[in-house]
């Protein structure tokens, strides 16, 4: 039953979701699941620019994301525009000039599916090495800069008041968000890696009362949704993004039934 | 010790201005190791202002701000926390800096908090909260410790404890205070160092100096001196008519 491109698939699921628990906590803490679809829906552009100019797809999409990121500080800080308008604007005209870029590669043939929703008939060994490399290496920049990261969202005046240096961290972090939607794109695709980031840590709030448990249910919540999408993408033939954020708003409901127990139980 | 040795934070005419406004500016002040320095002053004087230029939270600042130490503690006057964290008091005491669990404890013991400790944040009273920033601002056992109106919302007999704790603690840990305080009376007794701020400075010396300054009475009225005729009388035993003070 188990093929070899599923087993692939499977642990390169493992690892996206080991490293989008801990960084949705912080996406949903910092509310910045608007910024993350708008690196995600400039992703787009990154995935062209890799075919035009025969690039790696993952480093490709970082440096797009990037370079979008730093667009948007520059925006905030140069126009009276408030930040959701901003993001409004970057996430839609990245999209549109990534989708005209594809109707003239048409040399190339596009699974255009497969860049929205994620295709795991597609994750080669050389994925694995790069989800696996860069996730070590975004959970080892996220541990050096909790601290500072945890201190700022909780209070910034507080963080920059006992020198913990917030401005750094949260530049820092900007960068950790392009790096995980880099390496996630082709297991969730670029339409729901926001999904794979808020919904297990929504999931994950729900039942935690302090944020270590909240960043440990929230990796197991995105573990759990990938083993049971990934299964039943197998066995429905769907997508295997869509198949896994089905799976974490299912495991999101359950938790909601939780909260109801907990306010009967205070009752 | 040096006088150099013992500064802790000094502001040179310091300012800062913002949408073209000046919050405050002017302001020259030197916190020492073991003082209390206070600033009063009405609402929208800049007393929080001058606290934020002394703590470098705001950037481009006129004046100069020359600080000696980064061990700081600080009990921000309006602190908006987002009740989507999960967190609990115990968490919130390790904020900036990793604490043994002793020391967390003796802080939450001192500001009467103790058995909060693994309670929501969010679940608190205002009272109880002010009383877990302090615990959490002295527990880092800082050198400068930055208070501002720390204790609003507490009860009256649990804002007397907390003064003479901060009075206790500058002492025992030898840490310079700047306090942010609407309550004369704690400022005229506990207090080294008086800056009367209204914009500007509009004067500054020992509670005594600053009580007999005329801009003083202006801006509190004659019963601002009243409290410091009471304090006065009791301790030194200088007599008064119709709230004036008599030198000695």
């Amino acid at each position: 039953m188990l093929d070899d491109f599923f087993v692939r698939a499977l642990i390169a699921g493992i690892g996206v979701a080991l490293v989008t628990g801990p960084l949705g906590c912080f996406v949903v803490w910092r509310r910045l699941s608007y910024f993350g679809d708008t690196l995600s829906h400039s992703a787009l552009l990154g995935v062209t620019m890799a075919y035009s100019f025969e690039l790696n797809i993952a480093l490709s999409v970082f440096i797009i994301s990037s370079v979008i990121a730093l667009i948007l500080i520059q925006l905030q800080k140069k126009t009276n525009l408030p930040g959701d308008a901003l993001l409004g604007l970057l996430a839609h005209s990245s999209l549109a000039v990534g989708l005209v870029v594809i109707g003239f590669l048409t040399f190339i043939r596009f699974d255009i599916m497969g860049l929205l929703f994620g295709d795991i008939l597609a994750v080669t060994t050389n994925d694995i090495f790069i989800i696996w490399t860069g996730g070590a290496v975004i959970l080892i920049v996220l541990k050096l800069i909790w601290k500072p990261l945890f201190a700022s969202t909780v209070n910034y005046e507080l963080a920059e008041a006992e020198g913990l240096n917030p401005d750094r961290a949260k530049a820092i972090f900007t960068i950790l968000m392009a790096a995980v939607i880099a390496i996630s794109i082709k297991m969730v695709g670029l339409l729901l890696i926001t999904g794979m980031l808020i919904i297990p840590a929504a999931m994950a709030r729900n039942i935690s009362d302090s944020p270590q448990k909240m960043v440990i249910f929230s990796v197991i919540g995105g573990l759990l949704s990938v083993l049971l999408g990934l299964f039943s993408s197998l066995e429905f033939n769907t997508s295997s993004g869509p198949s896994i954020i089905m799976a974490a708003l299912v495991l999101f409901i359950l938790s909601l039934l939780n909260i109801k127990q907990s306010i009967k139980l205070k009752n | 010790m040096s006088l150099e040795n013992s500064t802790l934070v000094r502001l040179n005419n310091a300012g800062f201005k913002q949408n073209d406004k000046w919050l405050v500016e002017g302001v020259s002040l030197t916190v020492e190791k073991g003082k209390i320095v206070t600033l009063i002053g009405p609402n929208g004087s800049g007393k929080s202002t001058t606290a934020k230029i002394a703590l470098g939270i705001y950037k481009n600042i006129e004046g100069t701000v020359e600080k000696y130490t980064n061990k700081v503690g600080y009990v921000p006057q309006k602190i908006s926390i987002d009740w989507t964290l999960p967190l609990r008091v115990y968490d919130f005491m390790l904020l900036t800096e990793d604490i043994k669990d002793e020391a967390i404890d003796e802080a939450l013991t001192l500001t009467g908090v103790m058995h909060l400790k693994n309670k929501n944040l969010g679940n608190l009273s205002g009272g109880e909260f002010q009383r877990v920033l302090i615990a959490r601002a002295i527990s880092k056992k800082p050198e400068l410790l930055v208070l501002d109106e720390p204790v609003q919302g507490v009860d009256y007999t649990g804002e007397i404890a907390l003064y003479e704790l901060i009075k206790k603690i500058s002492d025992t840990l030898n840490c310079g205070i700047l306090l942010i305080s609407h309550d004369l009376h704690t400022v005229m007794t506990a207090t080294d160092h008086v800056v009367c701020l209204n914009g500007h400075v509009c004067c500054s010396g020992t509670p005594m100096d600053v009580a007999r300054n005329n801009e003083y009475k202006t801006l509190f009225g004659e019963q601002a001196s009243q409290i410091l005729t009471v304090y006065e009388h009791k301790h030194d035993h200088v007599h008064s008519d119709e709230g004036q003070i008599k030198k000695n």
